[in-house]
C-alpha cells in the first residue's frame, strides 16, 4: 500500500469510516458499559464492522479504542490490561482489510482536565497517551488518529506522546467544535485559526474536525481550516444532531443527505471524509458513491 | 470598589488567592457572612453563568471561577452554619445509573453551588435507590438528575417512581437534564422542571424550592 500521506498529498480523496459508538449500541452495547472491553470478550464483533465499512467503500478503518487510553480505563477498572486491549483491538481490523485499506488508531481524549482547571498533570496525560500508542504502533497500525478533542494542550500531548514513539507514524489530529453566535468554539474556547496553527506545529500531518455538528457546519468548519492552514484536512461529521423519536435516539442525515454534501466538502478543500455518530456503512457508501 | 465587589471581581478572574484573602478581610470586617456571600462569591459566580451561557467564556474560566468561589465559601461555612444561616435549599444530584458523564453535571453542581444551594454530589453511575436514600437522608428539597445517553434516560424515570412509591413526590421535587433530555420528556416522565443548562438550572431550582 502506498502511504495514505503521499496519496493526499498528490490530491487524492479518501474516504474514511463511520461511527463505531452508536454501532455499538445498536449490536448491544450497554450504557455504562466499557465499549473498548469488547475487544477482549468479542472481538469478531468489531472485526465485523471494520468489514462493514471495508464493504462500504472505506479505505480507512479505524480501531475500537477511542477511551482505550490508561487515564480513561482505569475509570473501568481496565487500565491494567491497556496493552491487551489496544493489541486486540488493531488486530480485529486487519483481520478484516488486510493490507487493503489503512488501519487507523482512534485516540479519544482521556476526559480528566488538566491542570490549573482540573486535577491533572500534563505528565501523567502524556505518560497515559503514550502508553497507548506504544501498544497500537506496536500491532501495526497504519496512523494514529487523535480526535474529539476539546483542549488543545491536550490534543498536543497526544501528539507529542505519539511522537516520542514514532518519529515517521503519520499522524491525524481533529477536534470537536459547537457552533456559537461568534463562531466555532470547542467547550473549552479553542477556535479554528488556534487549533489549526497549534496542530501543525506539534507535528500533526493532517487535521480537521470530528463529531459534534452536522455536514453542514462541518463544511463550513472545513473553509475556516483551509483559510488557516496548508495541511491536508479530515472531516467526520455526525449525521446531524440526534433526536428523540418515541423514545429512540435518531440521528437525521440520511446517506443520501450527507452524500449529497460531498461535494461542498472537496471544493473546501477536504482530503479524507469519513463519518462520526449515528453515520452507518450506507452514509460510507452513498459518499464513496458520491465522489466517484 | 467596595470589598464585596472586589471579592467578586477576584472571583471572575478565577484568583482564588485573592478570593480567600478578601473573603478573610471582610470577615475581620465584622460584614454579616450572608452579605458576603450574597454580594461577594453569588454576584460574581452569577456573571460567570451569564457569561457562560452568552460563550464570551468556556469551560476553564468557569472551572477557574469555581475555585476561587469554594476558596471563599470555606471560610464562610463555619460562620454561617454557626450563625444558623440557612443556605439557599438542598439539593442532591448525580449522572444516572449507567451513565459515567459528569461534565454537565459538575457544571450544574458549581452552579447552584454559586447561588447558595448546598449540594450533594453522588457522582456519576448513580442508582435510583442511592438518589432517594440520600435526598431522605439529607432531608433534601430537590434532586437534580443528568444523563447525557439516551439509552440512561428511563433511569429518570425509575427515580421518580421510587419517590412516588416511598410517598416522597410531594416532599421532593426532580428536576433533570443533560444533551438528550428535553421539557417534552420531562412532562413525559412527570419531572417537576426541565433545565436546558446550568444557568437555568439555578432559575428552575430556585423556582422549585428556593427560600428567600
Amino acid at each position: 500500500m502506498r502511504s495514505i500521506l503521499d496519496r493526499v498529498r498528490q490530491g487524492e480523496i479518501l474516504v474514511a469510516d463511520g461511527a463505531m459508538g452508536t454501532m455499538l449500541f445498536s449490536r448491544g452495547l450497554k450504557a455504562g458499559d466499557c465499549p473498548e472491553a469488547l475487544n477482549l470478550t468479542k472481538p469478531a464483533l468489531l472485526t465485523e464492522i471494520a468489514q462493514a465499512y471495508f464493504d462500504a467503500g472505506a479505505e480507512i478503518i479505524q480501531t475500537n479504542t477511542f477511551g482505550a487510553s490508561p487515564l480513561r480505563l482505569a475509570d473501568y477498572s481496565l487500565a491494567d490490561q491497556t496493552e491487551e486491549i489496544n493489541r486486540k483491538a488493531v488486530k480485529a481490523v486487519r483481520q478484516a482489510v488486510g493490507q487493503q485499506a489503512y488501519v487507523s488508531a482512534s485516540c479519544g481524549p482521556s476526559a480528566k482536565i488538566l491542570k490549573p482547571y482540573g486535577d491533572t498533570k500534563p505528565e501523567a496525560m502524556f505518560e497515559s497517551f503514550k502508553r497507548q500508542v506504544s501498544a497500537l504502533i506496536d500491532a501495526g497500525v497504519d496512523i494514529i488518529c487523535v480526535e474529539t478533542m476539546t483542549d488543545l494542550t491536550e490534543a498536543s500531548l497526544a501528539i507529542e506522546a505519539t511522537r516520542a514513539v514514532s518519529a515517521t507514524i503519520p499522524v491525524m489530529a481533529t477536534m470537536t467544535f459547537d457552533a456559537t453566535p461568534k463562531g466555532f468554539f470547542t467547550v473549552m474556547g479553542v477556535d479554528i485559526e488556534t487549533a489549526a496553527a497549534r496542530l501543525a506545529t506539534i507535528g500533526a500531518d493532517i487535521i480537521g474536525s470530528n463529531c459534534g455538528n452536522g455536514i453542514n457546519n462541518m463544511i463550513k468548519i472545513a473553509r475556516r481550516f483551509r483559510k488557516h492552514t496548508k495541511l491536508p484536512l479530515l472531516i467526520q461529521s455526525n449525521a446531524g444532531l440526534p433526536e428523540i423519536e418515541d423514545g429512540v435516539l435518531v440521528y437525521p442525515e440520511t446517506p443520501e443527505y450527507m452524500a449529497g454534501k460531498a461535494k461542498d466538502l472537496i471544493d473546501a478543500g477536504v482530503s479524507i471524509i469519513g463519518g462520526c455518530c449515528g453515520t452507518t456503512p450506507e452514509h460510507i457508501r452513498a459518499i464513496r458513491q458520491a465522489i466517484e | 470598589m467596595g470589598i464585596l465587589e472586589q471579592i467578586s471581581a477576584s472571583l471572575q478572574k478565577g484568583n482564588d488567592t485573592h478570593v480567600a484573602e478578601l473573603t478573610r478581610r471582610a470577615i475581620e470586617k465584622k460584614l454579616p457572612p450572608k452579605q458576603i456571600l450574597d454580594d461577594g462569591l453569588i454576584g460574581g459566580m452569577a456573571v460567570i453563568g451569564e457569561r457562560f451561557k452568552a460563550h464570551e467564556i468556556f469551560l476553564p474560566q468557569v472551572l477557574l471561577a469555581a475555585r476561587a468561589m469554594y476558596a471563599g465559601m470555606d471560610l464562610l461555612k463555619p460562620l454561617m452554619i454557626r450563625e444558623n444561616i440557612p443556605t439557599s435549599g438542598k439539593v442532591v444530584i448525580g449522572s444516572v445509573q449507567g451513565d459515567l458523564h459528569d461534565i454537565g453535571k459538575n457544571l450544574v453542581a458549581i452552579m447552584l453551588k454559586g447561588a447558595g444551594f448546598e449540594v450533594i454530589d453522588l457522582g456519576s453511575d448513580v442508582t435510583p435507590e442511592q438518589f432517594v436514600s440520600a435526598a431522605e437522608k439529607e432531608e433534601a428539597g430537590a434532586i437534580g438528575l443528568s444523563a447525557l445517553l439516551t439509552t440512561t434516560m428511563p433511569v429518570m424515570k425509575q427515580v421518580i417512581d421510587l419517590l412516588r412509591e416511598r410517598r416522597l413526590l410531594s416532599k421532593i421535587k426532580v428536576i433533570i437534564g443533560g444533551a438528550p433530555v428535553t421539557q417534552k420528556f420531562a412532562d413525559q416522565i412527570g419531572a417537576d422542571a426541565y433545565a436546558f443548562d446550568g444557568v437555568s438550572a439555578v432559575e428552575r431550582v430556585k423556582a422549585l424550592i428556593g427560600r428567600e
